[in-house]
Parts: C-alpha cells; structure tokens; sequence
C-alpha cells in the first residue's frame, strides 16, 4: 500500500492587494482579494522506501505540497494520506511518523548548543533512552559532527547546521522524509556528504525520501523517480532515465583549449558559444558519449579543462512543453 | 496533553537557558526588571492618589477591584503574553516548524519564551490588593476567602482567553494583527479595572457578556465585598464566573484552531 496517497490535491491562496488608487488610512481595509492557484489538482502515490524527486521551476506548487503533506496547511481540494494520517485533521499524531527539513527554515532552538535541541526534541518526540543514543550516534558518526555539538546553533556554518537539521528530522525514526531543498546554498563537499546520508538512510532504514530541489546533480545521484510539476500541476511522474532520455537529450560539453581557435569541427556536436580559447559544443545523448566527444575533440586540439553541462530543471520542463504541443506523450505509462 | 504538561518545566528552562547564553544581555535584562519593578511600586502609590470615589465606590473598594482585575491580567501577561510575537511567527513562517511538531500549536506559542520579567508587575498587584483587601470593610469569612482566590483564578483564565482571541485575529488581518491584539488586551485591562456602572449602558453590556470582563472582578467582588449592585444584576451571576472563564477559554481555543486552519505560511 502507498504509503503518501494525493488524490486531486488543490490549494489556493488568498492574497490581498490594496485597491487601486486607495490611500490613506482606509486603504488596508478597502482591499481587493485575488485567489493564487498555487497547487491543482495533483496526485500521485508514492510507495514505502522509494525516494522520490519532486521537481520544478520557482513558483511551482513544490513548497506548497511540502506544507499540505506535513499538515502545516489545510488543502482547498481533493484527498491526501500520509502512513495512515490525514495532515490536516490529524496533525499531531502524524507528526510522530514524518520527518521535515525545510532548506531555509531552522527548526533548531537557535540560541541553544546543537546537542541541546537534539535533547530537547528526544523529549517533544518522547524517543526512549537507547533509540535516541543510537540514532543521534549513526548521525554524529556519518556525518562527521562531533566538533561542533556544543556550539551554539546561530554560530554554525549553513552546511553544519543542515547535517544538524537533518538529525533532528531523524531522532524519531519517521518513515517518511520530507526534504525541501535540503542542499540550496551548500558546497560541493558538503553536497556530497547530504548526500551520501541520505542514500544511506533509505537503503539502511527504509526511509521514505520526497526531495525537493533545483540542483539537477542532487535527483540524478538520489532519484530513480522523478515528479515534475509546474505552474501548480503535473507534468511528468516516472523514471528518470526514461525522463533524461525523452527530455534532458542536449547537453553541452564545455571545453578549454590550450589557445585561442576557430569552432571545432567534430562529428555529432555543434559549436555553439567560443569566446577565447573557451567553446560550447551542444550534443545529443543519443548521438554520443560525452567520452567519445571529448576524445574526438582531443584528438583535434589540447584540452586544458573541461565540464559537461547536464540541462537544467527549466530546460527539461520547457522542452516537455515542446514535445507536448508536438504530441509526443508526457507521462511514463509506468510510474516508479 | 499529558506530554506538554510533562515537557513544560523543560521547555521553560531551555528559554531561561537561551537568555543565560548572551550573559551580558541578560544581566541588563536583570537591571532592568529590577528598575522596572522600583518603578511599578512608586506607581502603586500614584494608583493610591488618583483612583477616583467613583459612583458610590469607596476607595478601599475601587482599589479592590483594580488590584483583582490588576493581578489577574499580569499573569495571564506571564503566560500568554508572548503571544504578540504571534505576527512575527506568521510573518517569519516560522509557525512551520511549530506545526510539524506531535504537540499542540497553541501550547508551543505559549512556551517560546517564558515571562519571568512580570513577576514584579504580580507582585506590585498583590500589594495594592493586600492594601484593598484591609481597607475595603471586607466582612471576611471562608467563604469569601475562597471567592477571592476562584476570582483571581477566572479573571486569569478570562484574560488569557481575550488575548488568544485578539491573537488570533492576525490569521485574518495579517500585519494589523498587533493593534487589534493591543485594543483587547490592554484595553480589557482598563475597562475591568473599574466598577462597570460608571460606564454608558451599551458598553456595560458589551462589557460583561460580550467579552466578558464584568465576570473578571465586578460579579464576584460585589459577593466579597457583600455589596448592593448599583445594577440590580441577579445574585446568581456572583458565582457565575467560573462558568464563563470555562466557556471562554473554549471559545478562544476553537478560535484559534479556526486561526490555525487559516494560517497560509510564506511564500518562501
Ligand atoms: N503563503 C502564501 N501566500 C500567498 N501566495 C503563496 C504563498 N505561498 C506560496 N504562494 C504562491 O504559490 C505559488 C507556489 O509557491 P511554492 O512556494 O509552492 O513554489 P515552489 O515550487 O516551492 O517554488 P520555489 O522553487 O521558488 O521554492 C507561487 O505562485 C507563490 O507565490
Ligand atoms: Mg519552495
């Protein structure tokens, strides 16, 4: 049985705007009311130990999801379960069940040593003595964070404190995981090592994992489903090969030459930038391997440095809508 | 429930804790309540040269019924008072981790911080009520003795329940919340702090069943103070204030989870 069930999931939000040409005192209260369709009409199920990568441009209903799945907010349509729960009615028992990690909140004491919040949660989650040691060990041990237990939570460095969040939405043992943007701001080191853990995590523990994110790398090493949602509805919901090989077909391979040339003339790419000694060559996947390619550009000029540039969420979501008015299906017919 | 009554001394002292961490900030914080409490004593004496022979009151009974409803309000201040970091929390989004927590909403917002700086505002109201409580005439006996603790007890609990509600509003007003919250609050606190007759009819109405502050003082200090209502109320309503301190705080509560259903968060 799934165990996140969304069915025809809605959500508006009411926002206000002083009326035009209001001022004045009265022009708070004279407002006009607009309905923002933030989220409509979604479902999708996702099954006990998947980990799932719930993607899409700014302002595309993610966040939104996110707070109706943890019952932050109360949905304007449709149905959700959660491990059993309805968010919404059933709020604080579900919390037992659910892990969140929202990138750009803290839901650490701020003014308190780290360990301090993690003792303190070990009590609102009423984690027994043992369960807590071993949990609060595996994560001290993986991802390295003996040294920086004791400090204060507003001293620490965005990368320490997210592996601090990620323990705290862990010392309970959830099933599910939430995760919104857990890697936005982070080094590549530090990318690494999230990552890491949470491969880890749901391999060990079965965790459920619903990740948000706009770093292509974090679904492509943690993902093998994928949703796609934009503009508050889905656009793609199956696998990510499948989604890479249909969709995320160009990429560029980015090249330094030792000096300065013309725009090389290799089979299967096409130059699409040079400025200096630098070019884009723009290929497909299912013409060539970026090996191949770079071993065809080797053989005609040196290579100082070079990257392989993978297509961006907003590429793949604006050439999903490209196939789409050209007919080509969106959706895997066989999701997960 | 069990669980926050249980994890309240903890959650108080890790505020208590929070502010020890910046030691200089908290040793001003002590300086200042301490100036703070020196000058709510001298007000105590002020209160004493200004409280009006009001309608028929005699001082000693005005000072009653300010030092009641006076000390009644400061520890619902204690409690609840943060509740006007409410719009912040709102704002912030930070009510988000609040409602991801396996406790109630209501109960986190109370305990973000702990008031420990109006324990000398409740000491400067129990002094003017001791003052009262000797000078009023008071025909004391147990009865009365016991009224006077229930009274401060419900006006507590009616207090609380007008400022959840008056938090509550920020649900709907967001930005403007804190005014409105300030209105019911301190506003309510003035009203109670005087005998309702000397107020005009329509707002004596308001005053006692609408938002119930005439349940704070006025009802069960006429028992205690074995006085004619000027109102020819019922006697009944004397003893009527537990009840309405119930019902009140189930108001508030369903309020705020109708606030709750409300909330939108941030959009970042
Ligand atoms: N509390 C709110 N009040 C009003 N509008 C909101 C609120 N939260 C979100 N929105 C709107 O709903 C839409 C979806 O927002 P949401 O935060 O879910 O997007 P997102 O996919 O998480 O985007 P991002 O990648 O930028 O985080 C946006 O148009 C946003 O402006
Ligand atoms: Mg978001």
């Amino acid at each position: 049985m799934a165990i996140i069930e969304v069915r025809d999931l809605s959500k508006q939000f009411r926002v206000a705007r002083p009326r035009e040409g209001a001022r004045g005192p009265l022009a708070r209260v004279r407002r006009e009311y607009t309905d923002v369709r933030a989220v409509e009409r979604v479902s999708f199920d996702v099954e006990p130990g998947e980990m799932v990568g719930y993607i899409g441009p700014n302002g595309a209903g993610k966040s939104t999801t996110i707070k109706m799945l943890t019952g932050i907010l109360v949905p304007s349509g449709g149905r959700l379960t959660v491990a059993g729960f309805e968010p919404s009615r059933q709020r604080k028992e579900m919390a037992r069940h659910i892990g969140v990690v929202f990138g750009q909140r803290t839901q650490l004491w701020w003014d308190l040593p780290l360990a301090d919040s993690f003792t303190l949660l070990k009590h609102i989650y009423r984690v027994p003595d043992e369960r807590f040691a071993a949990n609060l060990g595996r994560c001290i041990d993986t991802m390295e964070m003996a040294e920086f237990l004791r400090t204060p939570v507003r001293q620490l460095s965005l990368g320490q404190r997210m592996r601090g969040e990620l323990t705290a939405a862990l010392l309970h043992n959830p099933e599910v995981l939430y995760l919104d943007e857990p890697t936005i701001g982070l080094d590549v080191v530090a990318k690494s090592r999230i990552r890491e853990f949470l491969t880890s995590l749901n391999r060990d523990a079965g965790t459920t994992i619903l990740l948000t994110t706009h770093d292509m790398g974090d679904i492509e090493r943690l993902c093998r489903r994928v949703i796609i949602i934009d503009r508050g509805g889905i656009l793609y919901d199956g696998d990510l090969e499948r989604l890479k090989a249909r969709f995320a077909t160009e990429r560029t391979l980015v090249v330094d030459l030792e000096e300065p040339a013309p725009a090389l003339d290799v089979p299967f790419a096409t130059v699409e930038r040079v400025e200096g000694p630098r070019q884009w060559l723009r290929f497909q996947r299912a013409d060539t391997s970026a090996a191949e390619l770079i071993a065809a550009v080797a053989r005609a000029a040196r290579i100082v440095d070079l990257r392989v540039d993978e297509p961006s969420i907003e590429d793949v979501v604006l050439r999903i809508y490209a196939g789409a008015a050209k007919g080509i299906a969106i959706n895997d017919p066989s999701p997960g | 429930m069990d669980n926050e009554l249980r994890l309240f001394p903890r959650l108080a002292w890790s505020r208590v804790r929070g502010q020890l961490e910046y030691r200089l900030s908290f040793a001003l914080m002590l300086i200042g309540y301490f100036v703070m409490t020196l000058a709510d004593f001298l007000a105590i004496w002020v209160i004493f040269q200004h409280l009006p022979l009001l309608a028929g009151w005699s001082l000693g009974e005005v000072a009653f019924l300010y030092g009641t409803s006076y000390v009644s309000f400061r520890i619902a201040d204690m409690v609840v008072g943060h509740l006007d970091m409410l719009p912040t929390l709102v704002r912030t989004g930070a009510l988000d981790t609040v409602l991801t927590r396996p406790l109630g909403s209501l109960y986190q917002v109370v305990t973000i911080d702990f008031g420990l700086r109006h324990v000398g505002a409740i000491a400067q109201g129990l002094v003017i009520l001791v003052i009262a409580c000797t000078t009023a005439g008071i025909p004391w006996d147990a009865g009365r003795a016991l009224m006077l603790l229930v009274t401060i007890a419900c006006g507590t609990a009616i207090f609380i329940a007008i400022w959840i509600v008056g938090a509550t509003t920020v649900f709907w007003t967001l930005g403007s919340g804190l005014e409105v919250l300030n209105a019911f609050t301190y506003g309510g606190n003035q009203m109670a702090n005087y005998p309702i007759n000397i107020y005009a009819g329509w707002l004596r109405r308001i005053i006692a069943f609408f938002v119930p502050l005439a349940f704070v003082t006025y009802f069960p200090s006429l028992y205690i103070l074995a006085r004619e209502d000027p109102l020819h109320t019922p006697e009944l309503l004397r003893f009527a204030s537990p009840l309405v301190a119930l019902a009140a705080l189930l108001v508030a509560r369903a309020v705020w989870g109708q606030g709750i259903r409300h909330y939108q968060s941030t959009g970042s």
